[in-house]
């Protein structure tokens, strides 16, 4: 006989689901609960949105003089160092 | 070392190598792949356009210094995003020494977990809303965040780091990194429906 899950073990397995790293017993589990339970189910599927809206964002354009002093930074930073490191290393 | 076929590992590999020979281009390329990446976490992070700039500079430079005890095991970008992440909070630290933002490390109660709006989301919520428009709202809501969720939340959701990764990156263990995303993913549901929930609606759609 399989017990009912209640709603907020529902959410303590939310992630996991989400992630796809529960096993098959307890997938069945949650996924009976989300048959039956219809505010548990919005919130998987809003759950799920909330992932793929942050996950189809790409980074912005640095702004261009930020970029500018980053490759003087890195540029300085690896004169130095070549500098330092003048004499054959062992 | 592990084989790979990953055309773009293998890339990476040639650039390390000549990187680490001191070749200014090879780097450079490196930085050109990885800077948006690391701008943005840091920003996420930090939530200041100086001090991620300054994370971004520190990150690079010190990749640069330490190139040589890089071993290959983890993928260089997540090296990288490791050394922005202490930088990143080293300057949230370092505010909250001084005093000017409030820093609060909750006691984690369970109560973060409370689920108070549940509403149905449009199909697709991103397509209502300008590119601009979406962008402030996923920034704000992330902003919104506790400094403790909202790490977890953008090294694993935004910058795609696995579980594992995300835990070995802000010093914790797997178990918290995930107690403190469900929070993250549950308080981003909550502030991201009052945009995308669909008008007129309720619960009672789905029946």
């Amino acid at each position: 006989m399989t017990f009912l899950l209640t709603c907020k073990e529902f959410l303590q397995e939310l992630t996991d689901y989400l992630d796809s790293t529960v096993d098959a017993e307890l997938r069945v589990k949650l996924e009976r609960h989300i048959s039956e339970c219809p505010n548990c189910f919005v919130i998987l599927d809003t759950t799920q949105k909330t992932i793929k809206v942050y996950k189809g964002v790409e980074p912005q354009a640095i702004p261009n003089e930020v970029h500018v002093r980053l490759m003087k930074a890195v540029e300085r930073k690896m004169a130095a160092t070549k500098t330092a490191a003048g004499k054959p290393s062992v | 070392m592990p084989a790979t076929t990953e055309a773009g590992v293998f890339d990476e590999s040639g650039l390390l190598a000549k990187a680490r020979e001191g070749d200014i281009a090879a780097f450079s390329e490196l930085v050109n792949r990885y800077s948006r990446k690391i701008y943005r976490l840091a920003k996420h992070i930090t939530q200041n356009d100086t001090d991620a700039e300054d994370v971004l500079q520190e990150t690079f430079m010190k990749s640069f210094e330490h190139l040589g005890d890089f071993q290959g095991q983890s993928k260089f970008y997540t090296w990288i995003v490791r050394i922005a992440v202490n930088e990143s909070l080293m300057k949230l630290r370092k505010r909250k020494s001084d005093r000017t933002v409030p820093l609060d490390e909750p006691l984690d109660t369970g109560e973060d977990t409370v689920v108070r709006e549940i509403a149905v989301w449009e199909d697709n919520p991103e397509q209502q809303y300008s590119r601009e428009e979406m962008a402030k709202i996923l920034d704000e809501a992330v902003e919104s965040l506790k400094p403790t969720f909202r790490t977890v939340f953008v090294l694993r959701d935004i910058e795609e780091l696995s579980t594992e990764e995300t835990a070995e990156a802000l010093g914790i263990s797997v178990p918290a990194v995930k107690s403190r995303l469900l929070r993250a993913r549950l308080q981003l549901r909550e502030k991201l429906t009052r945009f995308f929930r669909r008008k007129g609606d309720d619960v009672f759609a789905y029946l």
